[in-house]
Parts: structure tokens; C-alpha cells; sequence
């Protein structure tokens, strides 16, 4: 994990981004407990309200839990709930983008397609 | 929740006036940044805090008591500075020792847990130790002693890369365990960037920077482009300062305009220390 003081994404973001790619690649998996506000802010020289309110995104979102006593715990189906996210995400945004960017450089809908076939090679 | 207000508060050393009406507030659990150049006043400003020196003029105040001569109010107040608080001749056990009597207490397992992650020597005495040494001792006994303002005047002085952030993790250990106020001022301005919560700039004799460390990271901007096109886009924006190069003008401001900036015109993050130099250029300009 790497924070950035110099980013145009807010700490807090920052802290909430890394967890969510963490749940996302299956680094910190599920029902696993991850790393305390405390652990986090002193490993990386992070103020703990910042940590904290980076972790509040996630307890927000349904992603990780708090037990009481024990820690915070990615929550099951979090993984599922992020593939999910990001794959309306890409037909949303990144599909979309790439007609429109075709559309502009004048490739027609037959060539993309086999772009994209190419694009899969062997498979 | 104690606090700690600065009202109006004046410092003049002969004919030279360095504090010119300084207003602050020192919140309960908060890590301040105090920043500001070379002379500006920073360390007296703690020290009258801690009652070291006097203010020419205004108030200082612990929940409405002045801080002055308040020997219960200054209990609760640790101000480390290049100044040793005890006898250099006297070895690092006895100046824990002294600062437990002092002060009515200290966190022995801290202490211990310090000495090792430093490797610090308690059998010699203090003026045998290098300059790094030295602070590495100061910061142990700030962090040990059980008062609520921690006051850190040059914390990281002759300390090296792997001491430094082995103090700024402790830091964030020790107030996760033990919530209290810390003032960090310092020059190393990037390494605290991430640490401390709330940033106060002091420049010509009074603070021009009061904010939360996020409203400034997520408001700071640097807008650079041919003049022109800097100059129209933040026609209506209250700018820090700029710098130009041949026809490239860079703008350092807190309120960038939420119209998007046009094609020649590019805005970024705007990091604490550019922000730091920006607001304290022109000093050189008006020092005496």
C-alpha cells in the first residue's frame, strides 16, 4: 500500500481505495480480519481519523464489519459485491467509452468487434 | 476536553516585533503542525506557552485560566526544545527519573519499550550523547510524561531517515493508546504531511494558515499555464501566490473555480510544503 499527501484523492480515499483492491484481488479474504486503524495509521504515518474515516467507507458500503471487541472483518459476499460494482462499472463507463472513442477515430462497429476477438487471442 | 487559546498575542525583542497578534486554539487530541520560516516565532510561541518567556501583550489560556505562572495548568503542558529541561551532567535514567518526580508520573513500559527501539544507552550521561542521541532522549521523556499538550519544537533534529520514522510511528502508537494534544512545529514539512490532522502557518508575526490538514490537501491547487489563460480562469479567485517562467505562470490557490479549466490550463494537487513556500515567499522581501 502506498498513500500520496500529494494526490488529488483525499487520504481517506486513498486508505479506502487500498482496502477495497485488497478485498477486490482477494489479499485480505473473507470473514478474514484485516488490520487495525491503529496498525494502519502507524505503519504508514497516517493520522487515525483519517484511517478511520477511510475504513467508515467500507463499513458503510457492506464490505467489512465490526465485531465487537475483536476487530474489523471483511463481510462475506464482499468480493462478489465488488466484481459486481466493477462490472456494471466497466459496461457503464468503460464500454461506453470505447464506442465513443471508435466512433470518433471513424472504426466501424464490424471492426471493433474483431478487435476485440483478436484481443482474445486463443481463447 | 481541555484547551489551550491564544488571543491577540504579542512578542516584541527590543525595537523587533516578531509576533504581531498571533490567535489560536489547541483542541483536545489534535496533532497540530505548527510551520513557519526561520526567526518567525515559532519556539517562542511555545515556550510562552509553557511559560518559559512572556508575552508582550494578549492572552494565553487553559480553559479560561491564564497559563501564566499556573503551576497546575503547566503540569498538564511538556515542551520539548533544543534547551535541556535537566542537567547534561546527570545520566538518561536519572532524567527520567527527574521528569517522573516532575511531572507525577511516567508510562515506565513506553520507556523501556523506547530505549530498546532506540538502543539507547540510560548508564551515560547526557552530554556524552551525539546530537541524534540527545533528541532520541528528549522525545522519550515528551512521550512518556503523562501531560495532555505535548509541545515538539524540532522533534527530528539530528535525527537519521530510519530514527525519524521510527519516532513518527511511536508517535502515532502512543496517541492511539493515549489520546493528547501534540504541536509538532518543524522544517521537514513532507514527512509530517500525512501525520498531523490540523496545520497552522505562522508568517509575519501571525497565522495565515488555520486549517484542517484534509481541507487543505482537498482545496489546495496548483493552476499553471500561459499567463493569459492562469490570469481569466482565476480572474475571480483570491490567489496565495505565483510564480512565472518566460510566458508559464503557476497560481497557488485554495479556491479553485468549479468551472472546468480550459485546455491550456492545468491544475494539480498542491502538496503541504509547496503550499508552506508559496505563503511564506514575499518574506524575504519585507525582512528587516
Amino acid at each position: 500500500m502506498h498513500f500520496d499527501a500529494n494526490s488529488v484523492i483525499p487520504l481517506y480515499q486513498q486508505v479506502a481505495d487500498a482496502f477495497t483492491a485488497g478485498i477486490l484481488s482477494g489479499a485480505f479474504p473473507e470473514g478474514d480480519q484485516i488490520p487495525s486503524t491503529t496498525e494502519v495509521s502507524r505503519q504508514y504515518q497516517l493520522n487515525p481519523a483519517t484511517v478511520l474515516k477511510g475504513m467508515n467507507q467500507l463499513v458503510a458500503a457492506g464490505l467489512i464489519e465490526k465485531r465487537r471487541g475483536l476487530g474489523m472483518f471483511v463481510t462475506t459476499g464482499a468480493q462478489a459485491k465488488l466484481k459486481a460494482q466493477r462490472q456494471s462499472a466497466f459496461y457503464s463507463e468503460q464500454v461506453a467509452a470505447l464506442v465513443q472513442t471508435a466512433k470518433e477515430l471513424g472504426v466501424s462497429k464490424a471492426d471493433l468487434l474483431a478487435a476485440i476477438e483478436r484481443g482474445y487471442g486463443h481463447e | 476536553m481541555s484547551e489551550i487559546t491564544i488571543k491577540q498575542v504579542t512578542k516584541r525583542y527590543g525595537a523587533k516585533q516578531v509576533l504581531k497578534g498571533v490567535d489560536l486554539n489547541l483542541a483536545a487530541e489534535h496533532i497540530y503542525a505548527l510551520l513557519g520560516r526561520n526567526g518567525v516565532g515559532k519556539s517562542t510561541l511555545l515556550r510562552m506557552i509553557n511559560n518559559r518567556t512572556l508575552a508582550t501583550s494578549g492572552s494565553i489560556t487553559m480553559d479560561g485560566q491564564s497559563v501564566v505562572d499556573n503551576e497546575t495548568i503547566q503540569n498538564r503542558v511538556y515542551l520539548m526544545n533544543d534547551s535541556p529541561l535537566y542537567p547534561i551532567d546527570k545520566t538518561v535514567s536519572w532524567h527520567f527519573h527527574t521528569a517522573k518526580l516532575m511531572f507525577g508520573g511516567f508510562d515506565e513500559a513506553l520507556a523501556a519499550h523506547l530505549v530498546k527501539a532506540f538502543h539507547v544507552d540510560q548508564t551515560r550521561q547526557l552530554r556524552q550523547l551525539s546530537t541524534g542521541f540527545k533528541t532520541i532522549v528528549k522525545l522519550i521523556i515528551a512521550l512518556c510524561v503523562p501531560c495532555d499538550f505535548i509541545l515538539l519544537d524540532e522533534p527530528v533534529l539530528g535525527l537519521d531517515a530510519p530514527n525519524r520514522e521510527q519516532f513518527y510511528q511511536e508517535l502515532l502508537a502512543t496517541y492511539a493508546q493515549r489520546p493528547r494534544t501534540f504541536v509538532i512545529a518543524t522544517h521537514l514539512i513532507e514527512e509530517i504531511a500525512t501525520l498531523v490532522d490540523h496545520v497552522f502557518v505562522l508568517a509575519h508575526g501571525v497565522v495565515t494558515i488555520d486549517e484542517a490538514a484534509e481541507t487543505l490537501q482537498a482545496r489546495g491547487r496548483a493552476v499553471s499555464g500561459p499567463h493569459q489563460a492562469v490570469a481569466t480562469y482565476l480572474a475571480e479567485t483570491p490567489i496565495l501566490s505565483q510564480t512565472t517562467m518566460g510566458q508559464l505562470t503557476t497560481a497557488y490557490t485554495m479556491n479553485v473555480p468549479a468551472t472546468p479549466a480550459p485546455a491550456a490550463v492545468q491544475v494539480t494537487a498542491l502538496n503541504l510544503q509547496q503550499l508552506f513556500i508559496a505563503l511564506t515567499r514575499e518574506d524575504e522581501s519585507d525582512a528587516v
